[in-house]
């Protein structure tokens, strides 16, 4: 199977770094409390969103944090108060991500468009923005999938801090202490042989809520991660080398706008994929 | 606008849908003059394409008049008549600016899907599936153009609209076909398929050094063509064993360049698919494989089998041992055509190349579906779209 082969990051001698496990990743609730509480939480959950009012809503925002509570294992409440009802602390593994890209531009250029953290929401679109909060620490705001769920949690946001640099090779983050989907990454810049342009190389590691709030966190962090971060970097490469980014969204059709299904946000690729290879089969 | 639309499986509308507008700032609109039916658009027309979507408007082959440019366009000018590549590349990555334009990094935004089935992503293309970009076609009256300064090339005075027209991909498709044929002096050329790919290859043929074409197919009228204005030999291969006709016409050698202008016309973007389909499509399509078969078995020992018709995914049954022990070299691509455009003209111009006689049908959009049909039929060599009106 290929999660039992080696991580690529291995291959290539990167990766020596790992997210902190301090938030979602992190399990502070007992097992019967868990089961409680996500049964409670479900309930609730779908009785508020049958309501469609700011009750409804509300009862829903307690339903889902419930279930959260109750799949995830975790409690920010339990953990501000320093209460851990688990018997015993466990982590969940980090999942790591690498992905690569040669792009026909100098390696200066390359690492300075990156190194401009502002500037990766023009092409990673699950991102909605980014900050910097001084030179080492920046806030990132992460785009949700327009669905009741993601109105009921908002956005979700973290703050990163680059813990390793080296102009033009190298750009090492991790969320700090309490992100709610703790990660880290490490992004390589190399020459390619032969005068072929700059090699980025992406390493990202995050460690994923246990349990998942309606899907609407994995649906950020799912699967298709791996391709989302590919997307991620053949927009950066298409950006860098003509200036825009190709798309035919907006273009002309016979379809309906509701229909016009392909050009999704990344973090859906999934699902397009899916109907897509269902259809092929 | 007007434009031609995929509905389903052999269900083409013509429909009122949106003008298409500037998305990027190296984007051109062009008003569409005319719009060439090609053999690649039947199988998305006969549902062999898995991802053409309901309200994809078709069409690949076209030349028309600069109406606006976005910001970044510096070349390309209003009211230029132009013929547009079929191919879209952005003349940047390293690719493009090797001149291998459809091999383009960064046209494609559905690049994700292609790398599933080919392992990497090749250049978008007009009105060809999402797989391909899913970039609208130009069976309409207006197009948008990415890339306008790469793909736009304005048209030479003495070229008419109704020869430049086939300059989108027919012409740079069998030029192309030649020149990967690395024809020597003294050469014999075979080519499979006399559409209108298979003339433009004839054609090229000759000005790449050949000293014998031949060309292959079982359409009286197509072989009758390329004698006329190819100068060919001709083999009806539904009449003839083609094996022993070609080897006793060459002196028992065989043809020195063997190219195909057949292919099996399809694309998928999932190897899986075709793992399934393979032999499904083999006998739907009996003879279509074969070509590539014949081509490998016909060629002389060293010799070059050059691959235009288009594959999609796995085909079947293929010699391989005929080919590494008779040590052919094999090449092939979709064609680069912001390569080949410029010298294209210069050919016309001088009369080497005339794709004039391939425009036997100027029809209305709103006849889109039957001119496929008789194209399907092979009634005619090309139905052209006119959609200013066909008076």
């Amino acid at each position: 199977m290929a999660n039992e082969k080696r991580p690529v990051s291995d291959v290539l001698g990167m990766g020596q770094i790992e997210p902190e496990a301090s938030g979602s990743s992190q399990i502070n609730v007992g097992a019967s409390e868990r089961i409680l509480s996500a049964a409670g939480g479900a309930l609730l959950l779908s009785y508020g969103l049958r309501k469609a009012s700011f009750g409804g809503l509300l009862l829903a925002a307690v339903g889902g944090y419930l279930t959260y509570r109750g799949t995830s294992g975790y409690c920010p409440m339990n953990e501000r108060l320093g209460r851990n009802t688990a018997q015993e602390d466990e982590i969940v593994d980090a999942i790591e991500i690498s992905k690569s890209l040669t792009i026909n531009k100098p390696r200066e250029e390359v690492f300075k468009y990156w190194r401009q953290l502002e500037n990766l929401p023009r092409f990673m679109f699950h991102l909605k923005e980014i900050k910097q909060i001084d030179p080492k620490r920046s806030h990132w705001v992460a785009q949700l999938a327009d669905n009741p769920f993601a109105k009921v949690l908002g956005s979700v946001e973290w703050d990163a801090q680059i813990i390793d640099e080296v102009e033009n090779e190298r750009i090492v983050w991790k969320s700090v202490e309490g992100a709610r989907i703790d990660n880290a990454g490490e992004v390589r810049f190399i020459d390619a042989p032969g005068g072929r342009g700059t090699e980025v190389h992406a390493t990202i590691q995050y460690r994923p809520p246990a349990g998942q709030l309606g899907g609407t966190i994995m649906k950020l962090f799912n699967p298709t991660f791996k391709q989302m971060v590919k997307q991620d970097l053949r927009r950066f490469k298409q950006l860098l080398e003509t200036g825009e980014i190709a798309t035919i969204k907006g273009q002309s059709s016979g379809r309906t706008k509701e229909n016009e299904s392909l050009e999704k946000p990344s973090s859906e690729y999934a699902t397009v994929q899916e109907k897509h290879e269902s259809l092929m089969l | 606008m007007k434009a031609l639309c995929y509905n389903g499986v052999g269900d083409l509308r013509t429909e009122r849908v949106p003008d298409p507008a500037i998305l990027n700032p190296k984007d051109a609109i062009l008003r569409v003059i005319y719009s060439s039916v090609c053999g690649s658009d039947l199988h998305l027309i006969n549902g062999y394409v898995p991802t053409v979507m309901q309200g994809d408007i078709l069409g690949h082959e076209f030349m028309g008049e600069v109406v606006e440019v976005g910001t970044e366009v510096k070349k390309l000018k209003k009211g230029d008549r132009v013929v547009v590549g079929s191919i879209i590349a952005c003349g940047e990555c390293s690719y493009c600016q090797s001149q291998a334009f459809s091999l383009c990094d960064n046209s494609n935004p559905h690049a994700w899907m292609l790398e599933k089935a080919y392992g990497d992503s090749s250049a978008g293309i007009f009105g060809y599936s999402h797989a391909f970009g899913g970039y609208a076609g130009s069976h309409a009256d207006y197009i948008r153009v990415p890339f306008a300064d790469r793909g736009a090339f304005v048209i030479p005075e003495g070229i008419s609209d109704e020869s430049a027209v086939f300059v989108s991909d027919a012409v740079p498709t069998g030029y192309m076909a030649a020149d990967m044929a690395d024809i020597q002096p003294g050469d014999t050329v075979a080519i499979w398929g006399c559409g209108g790919v298979g003339q433009m290859a004839i054609q090229s043929a000759w000005i790449k050094g050949a000293a014998r074409v031949i060309a292959i197919d079982r359409e009286p009228e197509r072989l009758r063509l390329a004698r006329e204005h190819g100068k060919a030999e001709t083999l009806d291969f539904s009449k003839v064993n083609l094996q022993e006709a070609l080897r006793e016409m060459t002196g028992g050698r065989g043809p020195d360049r063997c190219i195909d202008c057949v292919g099996m016309e399809a694309v998928s973007d999932s190897f899986a698919y075709y793992y399934d389909k393979a032999k499904q499509y083999v006998r739907l399509e009996s003879d279509r494989p074969l070509v590539l078969r014949d081509a490998i078995m016909a060629c002389r020992k060293g010799g070059t089998v050059s691959i235009v018709g288009v594959y999609g995914g796995l085909v079947d049954s293929i010699p391989m041992g005929a080919a590494m022990n008779k040590a052919l070299t094999f090449k092939m691509g979709q064609q680069h055509s912001q390569k080949y455009i410029p010298e294209l003209f210069d050919h016309m111009q001088n009369g080497r190349l005339d794709p004039s006689f391939l425009f036997t049908q100027k029809m209305s959009l709103d006849d889109g579906m039957k001119g496929y049909d008789l194209f399907n039929k092979k009634q005619t060599m090309r139905v052209v779209f006119a959609p200013g009106g066909v008076a």
